[in-house]
C-alpha cells in the first residue's frame, strides 16, 4: 500500500466537483444524488440534465437496478459447527 | 455528555457523535433483543449470530490477512459480546456495538500478525482502485462540441432484465464483483446494499464520515454496475 495520496482520477480532478450538466459528471454524482447529499442547486441541475438525456436516465435506472439486485446476493453463512460451538459457550456463560 | 464545540470538534468526531449521542433512541426491536440475550435466550443468540457473522467476517478481513484469522476474530467477538452484554448502554444500535467490538479485536490481531499499516488508511476512500465511474472513452473528449457527454451511452436493459437480475448466475456475478473490490469498498456496499443497513448505521459501525462512506459506496456500486452491464450485454435477452 502506497502512502502517497493518489488523486482521484475523476474527469474533473480530485477537488473540483463533477459537473451536473455533463454526462461524465452525472455518473460521478449519482450516489450523492441517491443519498440525498446534493445541495439544492446542484440537485436541480442534475435533475434537469436527466430529464433531457436518455443516456443518463438509463444510467440512473441501471444504478438503481444494481442496488436492488445486490439485495438478493447470497450472504456468507455461519458454519453450523461454529454456530453450535458459540451457542454452547453462550449457554455456559449466560444460560440458566 | 460530550457535545463538542463546533469548530473544535473534527468532522470525524462530529459524524460519530451524531450517531451515538444522548438523543439516540434504541429501537423496540433492539431493546427486546438485548433483554432476551441478557436472559440467556439461545434462539435470540442464534438469530443474531446468523445475521451478523458474515458481515463481521468481512469487517475482520479489513484488518487481518487470512480468512482463518478473521473467523477467530469473529468468534472472539461473540464471546466478548455475551460477556459484555451487561455493559451495553444502548447509545448506538446493538449491531453497531457488536461491530465496534469486532473492530477492536481485529485491529489488535492485525497489529500482532503483520507489519504496521496505518489504521487510518484502511477505510480511507483514496485507498484501493479509484478511477472514474465509467470509462472516460465513453464520453466525448474535451475540445469537442458536447465534450463530457455520452459518446457510447448505456443501453436500456431489456424489460425482462429484472428477472435476469435475480437469476442465480447474475447473483453469482454480483457476488464475484463484490469480492473483486477493495476491502473497504466491499464492506460498505455489503452493509448498505446486501444487508440493507442505513447510512448512519454504517458510518457508526465503521467509524467513518458520511462523506467517506459515500465515496466508498460510489466506487463500489459503479464497479458492480459496470460488471452487470457487461454481463447483460453478452448474455442478451433471456
Amino acid at each position: 500500500m502506497s502512502s502517497d495520496v493518489t488523486p482521484m482520477a475523476a474527469p474533473t480532478g480530485a477537488l473540483a466537483k463533477p459537473d451536473p450538466d455533463a454526462c461524465a459528471g452525472v455518473v460521478e454524482l449519482v450516489t450523492e444524488y441517491l443519498e440525498g447529499a446534493l445541495d439544492a442547486a446542484v440537485r436541480a441541475r442534475f435533475e434537469a440534465h436527466l430529464a433531457d438525456c436518455d443516456g443518463c436516465d438509463i444510467y440512473l435506472e441501471q444504478m438503481r437496478a444494481t442496488i436492488a439486485a445486490a439485495g438478493h446476493v447470497d450472504v456468507e453463512r455461519v458454519a453450523p459447527a461454529t454456530l453450535d460451538g458459540l451457542i454452547a459457550a453462550y449457554r455456559s456463560a449466560r444460560g440458566a | 455528555m460530550a457535545s463538542g464545540e463546533p469548530g473544535v470538534t473534527s468532522r470525524y468526531a462530529a459524524a460519530v457523535a451524531a450517531t451515538q449521542d444522548a438523543a439516540f433512541q434504541p429501537t423496540p426491536d433492539d431493546v427486546a433483543l438485548v433483554a432476551a440475550l441478557r436472559d440467556g435466550d439461545e434462539r435470540a443468540f442464534a438469530t443474531i449470530v446468523a445475521q451478523l457473522h458474515g458481515p463481521l467476517l468481512r469487517l475482520a478481513r479489513l484488518y487481518v490477512p487470512t480468512s482463518a484469522a478473521a473467523e477467530e476474530v469473529v468468534q472472539e467477538t461473540w464471546l466478548g459480546v455475551f460477556r459484555g452484554l451487561d455493559r451495553f448502554e444502548a447509545r448506538a444500535t446493538f449491531r453497531t456495538w457488536v461491530f465496534r467490538i469486532a473492530t477492536n479485536r481485529a485491529m489488535t490481531r492485525g497489529r500482532r500478525e503483520r507489519r504496521d499499516i496505518p489504521l487510518s488508511a484502511l477505510l480511507d476512500p483514496t485507498e484501493g482502485p479509484g478511477g472514474p465511474a465509467v470509462d472516460l472513452e465513453r464520453f466525448l473528449a474535451p475540445g469537442e462540441q458536447w465534450a463530457g457527454h455520452w459518446a457510447v451511452p448505456p443501453e436500456r436493459w431489456a424489460p425482462d432484465a429484472a428477472t435476469h437480475l435475480l437469476a442465480k448466475e447474475t447473483r453469482a456475478l454480483i457476488a464475484a464483483a463484490l469480492e473483486s473490490l477493495a476491502p473497504a469498498q466491499r464492506i460498505v456496499m455489503t452493509l448498505r446494499d446486501v444487508e440493507g443497513w442505513s447510512t448512519d448505521e454504517v458510518c457508526a459501525a465503521l467509524e467513518i464520515t458520511a462523506g467517506n462512506q459515500r465515496v466508498l459506496l460510489h466506487r463500489a456500486r459503479s464497479r458492480v454496475r459496470a460488471a452487470l452491464e457487461q454481463h447483460l450485454a453478452t448474455a442478451g435477452p433471456a
